[in-house]
């Protein structure tokens, strides 16, 4: 982590860092293991709509082909029409289990449909390029991780001797499935496999800045109306970390809250609070500790928090 | 603090911080837009122009975000460039391939290099089919009860020990129509492919199953081949596997062989670390697993069409044989720009 956000700010054990080739350091979160979780769930959903779909439409076709008049005729033409309708059920079984994941993650979002939806997507582990064959490795091993099980499983329940083979069909789903709540980067197998990773898909708007607006502009002012103008002594009270839960009730808005942190600073401060002033007293304090802050982040003096 | 003799929004802005962001804030928003669209896949809405500045606009937002760091203590401004930055870090190294431009890579030297980059793993591979076979026949040969233990059912119809010369001929030979040729072909394809790539992914638990995987199914042949011999049909039983054999055993060795490749780096990573050394097998495996794929679909089409079409001993081998050399010529002769394709 760089020096913007020192390390006790950080959110959770889910942050990790990565260096792009530029040089800068980028933070990213590690995708939880519930949103994994509910985007493969989506993700076999979708498949098996779309194997129904495909199923029932094929079959349609099918039944139509073969009330056909070719029926009274010559009988290989109809032989031909199913025979190409079944390799194309084939063919279109083999794709959607297969090639469903790969196609998704290989396009511009990295991520399947079930992973969009929840927010997440593909990366590759060592900060570099998320290539093809990553994408096709870390999806080949998700036949034996999941279908494979899945099939043993249904095949053995079906069967006499259910007992043991039900069991270990359980197992064997249990040690992938469980796979990822044994190592730090949540890595399912074929993550590791493939060297990549699973990672929250950011998407945050651009907020005005607090310092910019014409409240703050006004009070930065020294021949503006404002009454707050601080000194010294009492913009050295807090660092950044302060400044930034002010920033942050400043955004919130909420009424008992700006009161709280006002009069608590004046407290601080040595100030005495009045009411319904919280709001441009704020402000005018965040503004003016802001400009204090980063005149002294120039100078290669920073003041991580109140006790720094 | 603000220079209170301009007017500009920029210049009015009370922070030296704020400023910054106002001069740049056009870039920004232009990246943002760009990266929207195409994230939304809406490539073709995009203009030239946008496209060419991409690359330009990531570099210019990235040292935006460098000097924030330094500079600003606006969390509004940081959050919203490291998002934007690693959104478009995305696109610019994201998957670089069109599906295409990958294809002609990887079949103009990408797969013949990452097939020879693990040619030790065939060669132990290789050696385990060959020893499968043997056994396959020698556990038959000693007990013709085994047979039923090692052939599947499908395979077991009249083909068992005690079938006369006459039937076993006429499994190899007879036109065996009454299904579909395509259809049967196709589902061929569908189980041999799923086979395989258990194989390759079974490597993963450090690749003992899949060698395992490879014994048993050489066993069968084994097992086959011990009977059709007793009947003197020998070389008409290996041309019959062989017309589609050499293509099938060989893609079957070939998902074992990068199953075993990926058991082995874990097992013994060296010097690299574990989870290092497992990424850069995996991505060498997986390539020749999408030739595997690839393969099995030839010598689906080949055991559907070929072999019933082709009703004779020679016809059959000269395939078989032709394809043999053609895999190993491609693997092993083929080198164009083969070392870039597969750089660990």
């Amino acid at each position: 982590m760089t020096a913007a956000v020192p390390d006790r700010h950080r959110r959770s054990s889910r942050d990790r860092v990565m260096v792009t080739p530029e040089g800068v350091a980028l933070p990213l979160t590690l995708a939880s293991r519930g949103s994994r979780a509910g985007a493969l769930l989506l993700d076999l959903i979708f498949i098996g709509i779309l194997m129904i779909a495909t199923t029932l439409a094929l079959l349609g076709i099918a039944g139509g082909t073969a009330a056909s008049p070719l029926r009274t005729a010559d009988q290989t033409p109809l032989t031909h029409a199913l025979e190409f309708l079944y390799i194309l059920w084939i063919a279109a079984m083999f794709l959607f289990r297969n090639a469903y994941f790969l196609f998704f993650e290989l396009g511009p979002r990295g991520a399947t449909p079930g992973k969009r939806l929840t927010g997440i997507r593909v990366a590759a582990r060592d900060g570099g390029r998320l290539t093809a064959e990553m994408v096709i490795a870390r999806n080949l091993l998700r036949d034996i991780e999941l279908f494979l099980p899945l099939v043993f499983l249904a095949s053995a329940s079906g069967g006499e001797n259910t007992g043991a083979a039900g069991l270990a069909a359980t197992a064997w789903f249990l040690i992938f499935a469980l796979f990822p709540l044994f190592n730090r980067d949540r890595m399912r197998a074929g993550d590791l496999i493939a060297g990549s990773w699973v990672v929250e898909a950011p998407r945050r708007k651009l907020e005005a800045a607090m310092s910019a607006g014409p409240a703050a502009a006004a009070a930065a002012r020294t021949d503006a109306a404002s009454a707050y103008r601080f000194g010294e002594a009492e913009l050295s009270a807090y660092g950044e970390y302060e400044l930034q839960m002010l920033e942050r009730v400043l955004r919130d808005k909420r009424p008992e809250a700006l009161q709280a942190v006002y009069e608590t600073i004046c407290g601080k401060i040595g100030w005495t609070a009045g009411s319904g002033d919280a709001g441009p007293f704020l402000e005018a304090y965040y503004t003016q500790l802001r400009a204090r802050l980063e005149t002294g982040m120039r100078l290669g003096k920073r003041k991580a928090d109140k006790f720094g | 603090m603000a220079t209170q003799s301009e007017i500009t929004a920029i210049e009015a802005a009370a922070l030296r911080s704020d400023r910054f962001r106002l001069e740049r804030e056009g870039d920004w928003k232009r990246l943002e837009a760009i990266v929207t669209r195409m994230e939304k896949g809406r490539l073709r809405k995009l203009s030239d122009e946008d496209v060419l500045a991409l690359p330009v606009l990531y570099r210019t937002v990235a040292s935006s975000l460098s000097i924030a760091r330094e500079t600003s203590l606006d969390a509004a401004t940081l959050g919203y460039l490291e998002a934007l930055v690693q959104r478009a870090w995305f696109i610019v190294y994201g998957p670089r391939a069109s599906l295409g431009s990958w294809l002609r890579r990887f079949l103009g030297g990408g797969w013949s290099a990452a097939v020879r980059s693990i040619g030790l793993d065939i060669l132990v591979a290789f050696a385990l089919m060959v020893a499968g076979t043997a056994a396959g026949w020698l556990l038959v040969a000693d007990d013709p009860e085994w047979y039923r233990v090692l052939v599947p059912s499908q395979f077991t119809d009249v083909r068992a020990p005690g079938a006369s010369a006459e039937v076993l001929r006429d499994t190899l030979f007879s036109d065996q129509t009454r299904e579909p040729l395509a259809a049967f072909s196709a589902s061929l394809f569908g189980n041999n492919a799923q086979v395989s790539i258990l194989a390759f992914a079974l490597g993963f638990a450090f690749g003992i199953p899949s060698l395992m995987l490879l014994v048993q199914n050489t066993a069968i042949l084994g097992a086959m081949l011990w009977l059709y011999d007793g009947a003197d049909l020998t070389i008409d039983f290996i041309a019959w596997i062989s017309i589609h054999g050499t293509t099938e055993l060989f893609a079957i060795l070939l998902s074992g062989a990068a199953g075993l490749h990926i058991g082995r780096s874990m097992a013994f990573p060296g010097e690299r670390p574990i989870l290092e050394a497992a990424a850069q097998a995996g991505q060498r495996a997986s390539q020749v697993m999408m030739g595997v794929v690839l393969m099995l679909v030839i010598a689906a089409m080949l055991e559907g069409f070929g072999r019933q079409l082709i009703n004779n001993t020679p016809g059959r081998l000269s395939v078989g044989s032709f394809m043999l050399l053609f895999w190993l010529g491609y693997f092993f002769l083929f080198r164009r720009d083969a070392d870039r394709a597969v750089a660990p």
